[in-house]
């Protein structure tokens, strides 16, 4: 398995979090299409290469934060912590 | 527009205009003589007698030919379900002028690397019913593609440590009893029989309190159903175009016209995505969004020893499920890694969790040896259920989202599409697995019935 370097706690096992997800800016429910709403919910870029995602510490500080991992190698670059406010899947 | 205009409109300069030939011509070109030798004669006994007298060389399993500028199909992915496509098109329709094009070897996805579960015990109506008729077809297999792809129909016990597990497979047994499967839940001392090795006392930490039993389940030889669907189309005329990567697809106003390879360009009216765990990226070249994620999924085999298992056995609540190979190998496999990638290595953290979910079943396994681990690459969709037809793209086809679970559905899928290609129209079989599924909030929740048992 990989490690995840967790802005907070630093590199531990990946076991240790859940991963969230493509970040993917999440529409005006109130104004979203249809096509847009879908598109929120299921679509994936699903790169062969370098892409952003969000993680969750589950099993130590219970943080939420963004890593740039290549999908190939699995190597990490870039880690930053989200807002406080962010939520599975919100940019 | 609705998917049969688009595909009459796909498919008339393959049967008239743009080739100058009537449909019917290339109905025809199967079997007579345009130059090159006809593919293969029958195996047989007999001929295997012969051979070892004279010594004669096999013939190749398939062919070699130079890439031609178009097709009137081209099938991306030469895995079980791009080469049942092309050979249902050739065979049941008289389609030929068909290629299939691999990045790399063929069976070298998915298709090589799974390991082997066929069943159709699932948990939905539609998702039953599907695989109900690949089980059918694989059981006639060997004799359709004169090729003996060894089906084992040794039966397939999942097995129910909690009383949530165990409802859910009540449930699965009336639905697939409904559709008339064999699949039924059987207790532990049953389970005994079938498996004396299994630990059924009430010790474990993990107690097996049941079972769903479904006697039609079994393995089957992947490398030989790849292999024999290849020569079974190479036969007809299809060509098979190994290390031919797809680079890109033509596309112009809102139709498919072709595809890009690092061998040359092809012109076709109708490109097939059946890549699986590289899904996504062939899509993403028609800006076809599909909701896909690619994870790796693993497996191991051990060392052979006399045979002992006779069915195979799944945990859900273990992750984990194994069988025993006709030479004696026992087949371990698990759920998919925790995240995405498109990395194929194992890893540590597999063969443990997996060892010691294993002795949990099984304690007498302790002394064997694993031989060697291995990963591969599964579309993942957020339903657990294929995606198969027609897109937004006027030609662009897709038969994808084969999870962890698409072997069994190789010969089912091949059939289908292949209709839908001949007929412009999704056949009723696959009307479930629809990309509009999504848009429409249709979808099939078959996640019971496939996370772990594949
Ligand atoms: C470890 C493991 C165990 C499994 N166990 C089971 C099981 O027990 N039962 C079951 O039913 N299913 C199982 N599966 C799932 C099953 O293997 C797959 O769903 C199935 O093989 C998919 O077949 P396919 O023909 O669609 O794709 P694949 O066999 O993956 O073929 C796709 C092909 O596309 C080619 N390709 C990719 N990109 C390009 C490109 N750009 N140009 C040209 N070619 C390209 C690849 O080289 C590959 O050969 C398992 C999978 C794994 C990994
Ligand atoms: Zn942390």
């Amino acid at each position: 398995m990989i490690l995840i370097p967790c802005p907070n706690c630093g590199p531990r096992n990946a076991s240790e979090f859940r991963y969230v997800g493509e970040s993917i800016a999440r529409p005006d429910p109130n104004s979203a299409t249809q096509e847009q709403w879908r598109a929120y919910l299921y679509e994936r870029v699903n790169p062969s290469g370098w892409t952003t995602e969000s993680w969750f510490h589950r099993a130590g500080c219970g943080r939420y934060f963004k890593i740039e991992r290549d999908t190939n190698s699995n190597e990490v670059r870039a880690v930053r912590l989200e807002p406080a406010a962010a939520t599975k899947g919100e940019s | 527009m609705s998917g049969r205009d688009r595909i009459s409109r796909a498919l008339t300069p393959v049967t008239g205009r743009l080739s100058g030939k009537p449909y019917k011509s290339i109905r025809n070109t199967l079997g007579k003589g345009t130059g090159e030798k006809r593919g293969q004669a029958r195996y047989s006994a007999f001929d295997l007698f012969r051979r070892g007298f004279t010594k004669d060389p096999w013939p190749p399993v398939w062919r070699e030919h130079e890439l031609s500028s178009s097709y009137d199909v081209v099938v991306v992915g030469g895995g079980v379900h791009g080469l049942a496509i092309a050979y249902y098109l050739a065979h049941r329709h008289g389609i030929t002028n068909v290629c299939v094009l691999d990045k790399s070897y063929v069976g070298s996805g998915g298709s090589g690397r799974n390991t082997a579960i066929i069943r159709s015990n699932y948990l939905t109506p539609d998702g039953v019913r599907f695989y109900d008729r690949s089980v059918k077809l694989y059981e006639n297999l060997s004799a359709e593609l004169n090729f003996n792809v060894m089906f084992s129909q040794r039966g397939h016990l999942t097995l129910a440590h909690n009383d949530s597990s165990l409802r859910t497979m009540r449930w699965r047994a009336e639905v697939n009893k409904l559709e008339n499967i064999d699949s039924e839940v059987i207790g532990p001392e049953e389970i005994k029989k079938l498996v004396p090795y299994l630990d059924v006392s009430s010790e474990p930490r993990y107690p097996i309190l049941g079972a769903l039993y479904h006697p039609p389940g079994g393995i089957i030889r992947h490398d030989a159903v790849v292999w024999g669907y290849a020569r079974g189309a190479d036969t007809a005329g299809v060509h098979i175009h190994q290390n031919t990567e797809v680079v890109g697809i033509n596309v112009s106003s809102g139709r498919v016209t072709g595809v890009r390879t690092n061998r040359g360009d092809i012109s076709a009216p109708i490109v097939v995505n059946a890549t699986a765990g590289w899904a996504s990226l062939i899509s993403n070249m028609v800006g076809v969004r599909m909701p896909i994620t690619t994870s790796p999924l693993q497996a191991a085999v051990t060392e052979p020893v006399k045979p002992f298992l006779n069915t195979v056995v799944v945990s859900g609540s273990l992750h984990v499920y194994m069988s025993q190979t006709d030479r004696g190998e026992l087949v371990f496999g698990a759920s998919v890694d925790p995240f995405p990638s498109y990395s194929m290595r194992g890893s540590l953290d597999f063969i443990e969790g997996l060892a010691s979910h294993v002795l949990e079943l099984m304690p007498a396994l302790s002394k064997m040896r694993v031989l060697r681990q291995w990963a591969g690459l599964c579309d993942m969709t957020p339903d657990y259920s294929p995606i198969m037809g027609f897109t937004p793209v006027e030609g662009f086809l897709v038969d994808v989202g084969w999870g962890t679970y698409g072997f069994k559905a190789g010969p089912v899928s091949g059939e289908a599409m292949a209709q839908l290609i001949a007929d412009n129209k999704t056949p009723q079989i696959i009307e479930a697995f629809a990309l509009e599924r999504f848009g429409t909030g249709e979808l099939l929740g078959e996640k019971g019935a496939a996370s772990v048992g594949h």
